[in-house]
């Protein structure tokens, strides 16, 4: 399947998401079932998409600073994110700390 | 041209969001204008999708060669959440003419939905509910198309030196620490990042899924153990 074609698909899912409860099912309620996992999906997914991406290497997990800078700037970040709940100043200092890093090591 | 007041409160309404939307779309054309299914396709998904988490992690797993079913499966899972929305603005949807009812889904969004939740409570009018909806929603929409092309074009002139791919986990860790706000919601965190990374070598980009419903499935349970 081309890339295209998925983006395609994933577009009008995403519009069903949207469109689901008010131009398909009406005014009914979020199953009770369905409720609670919905709350973690977005803390979940978010974590499965950094976690591998910040501290594997070529499949094995990597965190000296000198062969993966990415695994201590990612430990920065999330300071900087916990501390200023901003995406830009979570991007900012990322992105600085890991250039320092690779200034320096 | 008469003026429509409600548009307008909603455009405003929604102005201080941007602070947090036009970068983040900056970055993401950034990153997608070094994507491997090119930049204009990377660009189109701002309007096809137009979810700017769904549409940066499609980018990732098209760029980590992963199999497109779980790119399609991982980009609607992380649009779940609208499915949450919709339900919570059926109350004031439905006394919307029809078309409304399916034109404006589209335009729905994170920020679309909390100004709207909180201005409709003091605003009866339906017709003024509509109006003030489209106005936050396509200012959004705006910002969102504009940023993001921004964001291409300037990335194309970047060199490769900066490493701005980090740009997309750092995004991520973001919104996860955004969307991390209780215990149960911490589990689901930890138990899915390590989930993905121990699930990693799976193929096909499966890890992934692995990672996300394992995240859920601790979440659910840490909320039933600390009740």
């Amino acid at each position: 399947m081309s890339a295209a074609i998925a983006i395609l698909i994933i577009g009008v899912g995403t519009y069903l998401e949207r469109l689901s409860f008010i131009g398909i099912i009406g005014d009914r309620e979020v199953p009770e079932w369905a409720v609670l996992p919905l709350r973690f999906v977005s803390p979940a997914v978010f974590a499965a998409l950094v976690a591998p991406a910040v501290l594997l290497q070529d499949g094995s997990i990597e965190l000296s600073p000198a062969s993966n800078p990415q695994a201590l700037a990612t430990v920065i970040a999330l300071l900087v994110a916990w501390r200023t709940r901003s995406v830009a100043a979570t991007l900012v200092l990322g992105m600085a700390t890991l250039w320092l890093l690779q200034a320096v090591l | 041209m008469r003026i429509n007041q409600p548009f307008i409160d909603g455009s405003k309404a929604v102005s201080p969001l941007l602070i947090g939307v036009v970068p983040f779309g900056l970055v993401f054309g950034v990153v997608a204008a070094d994507s491997v299914i090119g930049p204009a396709l990377a660009w189109a998904t701002s309007f096809i999708i137009f979810g700017g988490a769904a549409q940066l992690a499609t980018i990732q797993l098209f760029d980590e060669g992963v199999v497109t079913v779980v790119v399609i499966a991982t980009a609607l899972v992380i649009g779940s959440r609208h499915v949450m929305y919709s339900a919570a603005l059926v109350p004031y949807f439905q006394h919307f003419p029809r078309w409304s009812r399916f034109v404006l889904p589209y335009l729905l969004t994170d920020q679309a939905f909390a100004v709207s939740m909180v201005r409709f409570q003091d605003l009866d009018d339906p017709v003024e509910q509509r109006w003030f909806f489209t106005g936050a929603a396509l200012t959004l929409w705006i910002s969102w198309q504009l940023s993001t092309l921004i964001g291409v074009l300037v990335g194309a002139q970047l060199p490769e030196a900066l490493s701005l791919e980090f740009a997309i986990p750092l995004v991520f860790i973001a919104l996860l620490v955004l969307t991390v706000r209780t215990r149960p919601e911490l589990v689901a965190a930890l138990v899915g990042g390590a989930a993905a990374v121990i699930a990693a070598p799976a193929p096909l980009g499966l890890g992934l899924i692995v990672g996300a419903l394992a995240g859920v499935a601790a979440g659910v349970v840490a909320h039933r153990v600390t009740q």
